[in-house]
């Protein structure tokens, strides 16, 4: 199984590589456009801020490559948020996989919020054996409001999607690769997808 | 729910743990490493790793620990000490840590933080505090606690804030290697003064002080070294009685422990 890291300048997807190393499997970080379309499975992870990440992304030209993509892609945390229409963040457009926009919290609460947050449910392959109980960690300012789409959903002052899907695209706000056995598993359910 | 947290903090000299650990059943007991793993497999939220060498010529080595610690460890680690410039954060969040911590440099060089901030992003950039209660003000000092500064905590940590800080992290050195406590009333003023998430450091030394950390000091995260290395309190226990005091706490559980280790 060829799997891809999409290598496109943002910060810290060293540890989402050692974190598939660690359930037995090899990834690739890679900018190529020809060997991310050409992976059987791919991730499209994300940390930063929307607006720069986006820039970064055209700058490559791997907009058009994750949009093309038929194979399972997992976009994490600004990853996910990237795939979505539209973000406050920045204002700024997406890829437009996923028909939704991202807003930013807006409570009593803090923000970002940090720490490991549980589901109220989730859905889906991408959950088989997880239980709503199990937590995730997260650090994020803006969030995904449940819709068609949502595939958990967790709550931070207000529900939001903590996971959302539409064909071969899944998103996970949380950060998989730090979220210790529950986030291994989450990993594993999508390598087996 | 969000829920509060635990967080053993591990001092690093020349690459191995120095505070004394008696882990028995750890191999190499001054492996940060062996020791960062257990704690992340028995429940530990996050890790802070604090370079107390942190000389120049040190810095080439603990980004190595850190490449190692990304390696291996499945929870989120911040690195800290001594970090004084956009390049020597760069590395580190190379290599794999999640956050940095820093402290000095930014009390010396306050625009730092938005500089980092820009580069980096607010999510991975901790800004360390301590501060010393001296006549009823509390006052910001520097080189791990030794210097004092004229500097206010609370304008400090608003300013930091501001500045686009993600987190800050409050050692109070009255309270620090007491064992008596955290400083809950700075603490509770500090969260409704600044509204980014505050990890509580220095004071820890029985279950109850986590309580009122949470409880009147309103901290998001309790960090703690010598009760944890010294197995004084279990960290599974710790959350466990947390959790019975209504404190929303990710508990691990003895099965998830064992499917987990081979």
């Amino acid at each position: 199984m060829k799997i891809v890291i999409v290598d496109y300048g943002v910060g810290n997807i060293q540890s989402l590589k050692f974190a598939i190393e660690r359930l037995g499997y090899q990834a690739r970080l890679t900018e190529s456009s020809e060997e991310i379309l050409n992976a059987d499975k791919v991730f499209f992870p994300g940390v930063g801020e929307a607006k720069n990440a986006m820039a970064m992304l055209k700058d490559k030209g791997l907009d058009q490559t994750v949009r093309q993509l038929k194979v399972p892609t997992l976009g994490i945390c600004l990853g996910m948020q990237l795939m979505c229409q539209q973000s406050e963040e920045g204002n700024t457009q997406g890829l437009g996989l996923l028909p939704c926009v991202v807003k930013r919290f807006e409570s009593n609460l803090k923000v970002p919020q940090i720490g490991w947050n549980h589901f109220d449910w989730v859905k889906g392959d991408l959950f088989q054996s997880l239980k709503p109980t199990e937590y995730m960690y997260s650090v994020h300012s803006y969030y995904v409001p449940l819709g068609d789409w949502t595939i958990a959903c967790s709550d931070y002052g207000t529900p939001y999607s903590s996971a959302l899907q539409i064909d071969n695209f899944y998103g996970v706000q949380f950060h998989p690769e730090k979220s210790s056995f529950s986030g291994s598993q989450l990993l594993l359910n999508f390598l087996k997808l | 729910m969000l829920t509060k947290r635990i967080i053993p903090c591990l001092d690093i000299k020349d690459n191995r743990t120095v505070k004394g650990v008696n882990f028995l059943d750890l191999r190499d007991a001054g492996d940060p490493v062996e020791l960062a793993s257990r704690y992340a497999k028995y429940g530990a939220d996050e890790l802070v790793f604090l370079d107390i060498t942190a000389t120049h010529e040190k810095r080439k080595t603990l980004a190595e620990l850190v490449l190692k610690v990304a390696q291996q460890i499945d929870i989120p680690f911040t690195v800290g000490g001594g970090i004084s410039s956009i390049e020597d954060v760069s590395v580190l969040l190379q290599n794999g840590a999640d956050k940095v911590s820093i402290n000095s440099a930014v009390v010396k060089n306050p625009p730092l933080i938005n500089d980092l901030v820009d580069r980096f992003g607010s999510q991975c950039i901790v800004v360390a505090v301590d501060a010393k209660k001296i006549e009823d003000q509390w006052k910001v000092h520097l080189v791990g606690g030794k210097v004092p500064t004229p500097v206010d905590l609370f304008e400090w940590v608003s300013e930091a804030t501001d500045r686009g800080a993600g987190e800050i992290l409050f050692t109070s050195m009255n309270h620090d290697g007491t064992k008596a406590g955290f400083a809950n009333e700075a603490l509770a003023t500090m969260s409704k003064l600044i509204n980014i998430p505050i990890i509580a450091s220095g004071g820890a030394g029985n279950i109850h002080h986590f309580i009122e950390v949470f409880k009147k000091g309103k901290a998001d995260a309790a960090l703690a070294a010598s009760v944890f290395h010294y197995k004084e309190i279990p960290i599974g226990y710790l959350k466990e009685k947390l959790s019975e005091k209504g404190i929303p706490i990710r508990l691990v559980t003895k099965e998830t422990i064992q499917r987990s280790i081979k």
